[in-house]
């Protein structure tokens, strides 16, 4: 059974432990033992994004300590799997290196690790429900995640329905939606229009941060659209309140 | 003198200018999908895979000049000079402008025609012209409109993106005052055909024309110009004098590799498989050639891009102005190239901008993008727009540029970040609080400090204790 580590990620920790629960639950009905090593924080994006490189450094170092015995590491958010996967190999240096190198060789997006990496072709959830599916922009041109949630989502019952420009970003950014909240907003305003112009009742996305933003503008607006991570469908676990609903 | 002055500073105030502008925004929309559309299918056409090649081919081909830049200008400057042409080294714009001026008084001209140049934007030829009693003549329609308008382009290939048919047909009546002003101008060929006969006309007042280049050809001395609308034809082949203003890194090394770039600029720009007109130059007109000018000059500008050799932002100098990247662009797309206040918009300008004015007037470009990576996913030259926008963050970090609320914010954060057992503590007393703040309604409409986010949308609540909480109590 292969050793998983649970990389929560920042705002799953904070925000919505469900998404991070639904993980788990999707990794051992795979057959991982999944652990959560308790010196994670976060992935070091802010301070990387900001142009705080030793910050960021420091904290990928942490990172890699705590994980690199595992046999894969996994997140539900494609955004800090891509900062692994892709930036931490830049952004240490010396004998870092090839430890980053080889975490990121084994770090993956929880949707994208049940397909490509264990061959789940499908999950237990049955969920015959009209979904559209947001593609969060590191998931989608870092790591190449698109057709993995799709496919898993059609084996619970949910139809996909997409809507414009599902691969155009929500206008989250990290520190982008308050450094420029007027652009921010008028992006996600796009964005929440497009998902409601389908007609689906659930808006699906790989990641918290795009999630948040487009939930709390959709509630603004009165869309009346009910907003998930994805691995909440997957896992079958919509019991507990949509993203910004209340109990 | 008056270089091209920037209001990049202002990006902030600019771009909420920008959102509340309803002719620009209904400009925008009808702009947004044409470029993607046409590009995918484009590529799609070609075959993703020989597209993506081609891509490799010009990134490695543009490298290996950007390697061997000061042999190739060597090269090329000594074609030139060979087919009876000159060449003219301009360090800065103000050299540019100056070299320019020169030319234009000593071929006695009154009037300049131009084809689209940005190297021309780049150093405020028009305005150094007028102010010396020249009078440039737009001659491409996008650049044409924005002249009568009295505004800068805001698309490197697009210039009139921003404009909306409405306001071209009231900009018309407006300045074609010797046309019968009940005349009908309802149709876009109506404004296209009336376009073209008051252009047309002006070619021949012109004594020097004015041209930009997409590239220039180090084993022949030509340069080259694609266009849609062959008005860059005209402008050059008409006048007794042509100028072709280029930066340092047009350079290609053979005919072979121009038309490599060739292969894949207008299909990444407009998803035409080659645009309507392309067009090479060489030298003066000789004997027995039926036309062309009596003189050719080239105006080689620097203008800072040497200094980008060797550094981080070395892979910009790939650039061939494609304009896929702002095409492509969220933040372009919401707010349009004029916000970005200066010569250059979208993702590439948010890396060239701050290299060629300065982080301190440039600084917030860079800043102002999501990281979505759509730009750096369909760039021909296959630059990494936001790996080089992060570049400039850094250098702005290092020379505490960054503004204090941000650095602050980020020092405390950074601080328990790497502390685990602190930033669980402090965690599940901040969620906590928020927790208390949403009272059970499951978001917050206004949180204290987060202004920026609650006024355009709520805040989520936490959904109970913190995930790392909750599974220590499980397990
Ligand atoms: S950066 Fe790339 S996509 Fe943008 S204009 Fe230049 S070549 Fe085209």
């Amino acid at each position: 059974m292969p050793r998983v580590a649970l990389f929560v990620t920042c705002l799953v920790d904070m925000f919505r432990p469900s998404v991070g629960f639904a993980t788990v639950k999707l990794l051992e009905d795979a057959g991982c033992t999944v652990e959560v090593p308790e010196a994670q924080t976060c992935c070091g994006q802010p301070a990387y994004n900001s142009g705080d490189r030793a910050t960021a450094a420091q904290i990928a170092q942490q990172v890699i300590v705590a994980f690199e015995s595992y046999d894969y590491v996994v997140a539900p958010s494609g955004s800090c799997a891509g900062t692994i996967v892709k930036d931490y190999p830049d952004l240490v240096q010396g004998a870092w290196v090839p430890r980053a190198q080889a975490l990121a060789a084994k770090t993956h997006e929880i949707t994208s690790f049940l397909v490509d990496v264990l061959g789940v072709e499908s999950v237990t959830a049955d969920m015959p429900r009209l979904a559209t599916y947001h593609d969060s922009c590191s998931g989608l041109r870092t790591l190449g995640v698109r057709d993995q949630p799709r496919k898993l989502l059609a084996s619970t019952g949910v139809t996909v329905r997409e809507m414009d420009e599902a691969e155009v970003c929500c206008g989250f950014g990290g520190t982008f939606c308050v450094k420029y909240p007027d652009i921010s907003a008028s992006m996600v305003a796009d964005k929440v229009r497009h998902a409601t112009d389908t007609g689906a009742e659930l808006l699906l996305a790989g990641d918290l941060g795009c999630l948040m933003n487009m939930a709390g503008k959709a509630s603004r607006e009165g869309r009346g659209i009910e907003v998930r991570h994805v691995v909440e469908v997957l896992a079958g676990m919509t019991d507990t309140p949509a993203i910004g609903e209340p109990k | 003198m008056s270089l091209h002055a920037s209001t990049t500073p202002q990006f902030k105030q600019n771009s909420r200018d920008a959102l509340a502008d309803e002719n620009l925004q209904s400009a925008l929309r009808s702009a947004r999908n044409g470029f993607v559309g046409k590009r995918a299918i484009a590529r799609a056409k070609m075959g993703e895979d020989e597209f993506d090649a081609l891509r490799n081919r010009g990134r490695d081909l543009k490298n290996h000049v950007l390697a061997n830049l000061g042999d190739y200008l060597e090269a090329y400057e000594r074609e030139v000079i060979a087919s009876g042409g000159h060449v003219h080294w301009a360090e800065t714009a103000a050299d540019a402008q100056a070299i320019v001026l020169d030319i234009c008084r000593k071929a006695g001209a009154k009037t300049v025609n131009k084809g689209k140049t940005m190297i021309s934007e780049e150093c405020g030829i028009n305005d150094h012209l007028s102010a010396n009693g020249i009078t440039p003549v737009e001659t491409d329609l996008g650049e044409y409109i924005i002249q009568l308008r009295d505004e800068t382009p805001s698309h490197i290939i697009a210039p009139a993106v921003h404009v909306t048919v409405p306001q071209v047909r009231e900009e018309f009546l407006k300045a074609h005052t010797h046309l019968d002003p009940d005349r009908d101008l309802s149709g876009l060929d109506t404004l296209l055909k009336e376009a073209r006969a008051v252009l047309r006309a002006k070619y021949f007042e012109a004594q020097v024309g004015i041209t930009g280049a997409n590239m220039l050809i180090a084993e022949t001395g030509q340069s080259v110009i694609v266009t849609n609308e062959g008005n860059g034809d005209l402008s050059q082949s008409l006048p007794k004098v042509h100028i072709v203003m280029a930066s340092i890194e047009k350079i290609v090394p053979t005919m072979e590799d121009a038309a490599t770039v060739l292969r894949i600029l207008a299909r990444s720009a407009t998803g035409q498989d080659m645009s309507v007109y392309t067009t090479f130059s060489q030298g003066p007109r000789r004997a027995g050639d039926p036309d062309g000018p009596e003189e050719y000059h080239v105006v080689l500008l620097d203008n800072g891009r040497s200094n980008m050799l060797g550094t981080e932002f070395q892979d910009m100098l790939r650039c061939i102005r494609c304009g896929a990247c702002m095409n492509h662009c969220p933040v372009y797309q919401t707010v349009g190239g004029h916000a970005y206040g200066w010569v250059y918009p979208g993702p590439m300008g948010a890396v060239l901008t701050p290299s060629l004015i300065g982080v301190e007037e440039g600084g917030h470009l860079p800043n102002a993008s999501t990281f979505c990576g759509r730009c750096e996913d369909v760039c021909p030259m296959r630059i990494p727009l936001p790996k080089m926008m992060r570049h400039w963050r850094e250098r702005e970090f290092e020379r505490n540029l960054t503004p204090a609320a941000t650095r602050w914010g980020l020092g405390i954060w950074g601080w328990f970040a790497k502390r685990p057992a602190l930033y669980r503590l402090a965690t599940r007393g901040g969620m906590a609080g928020l927790r208390l703040l949403g009272r059970g309604r499951g978001r917050l409409g206004k949180v204290p400090l987060a202004g920026s986010w609650t006024d355009a949308r709520d805040m989520p609540a936490p959904q109970g204790d913190t995930f790392m909480a909750q599974w220590r109590a499980k397990r």
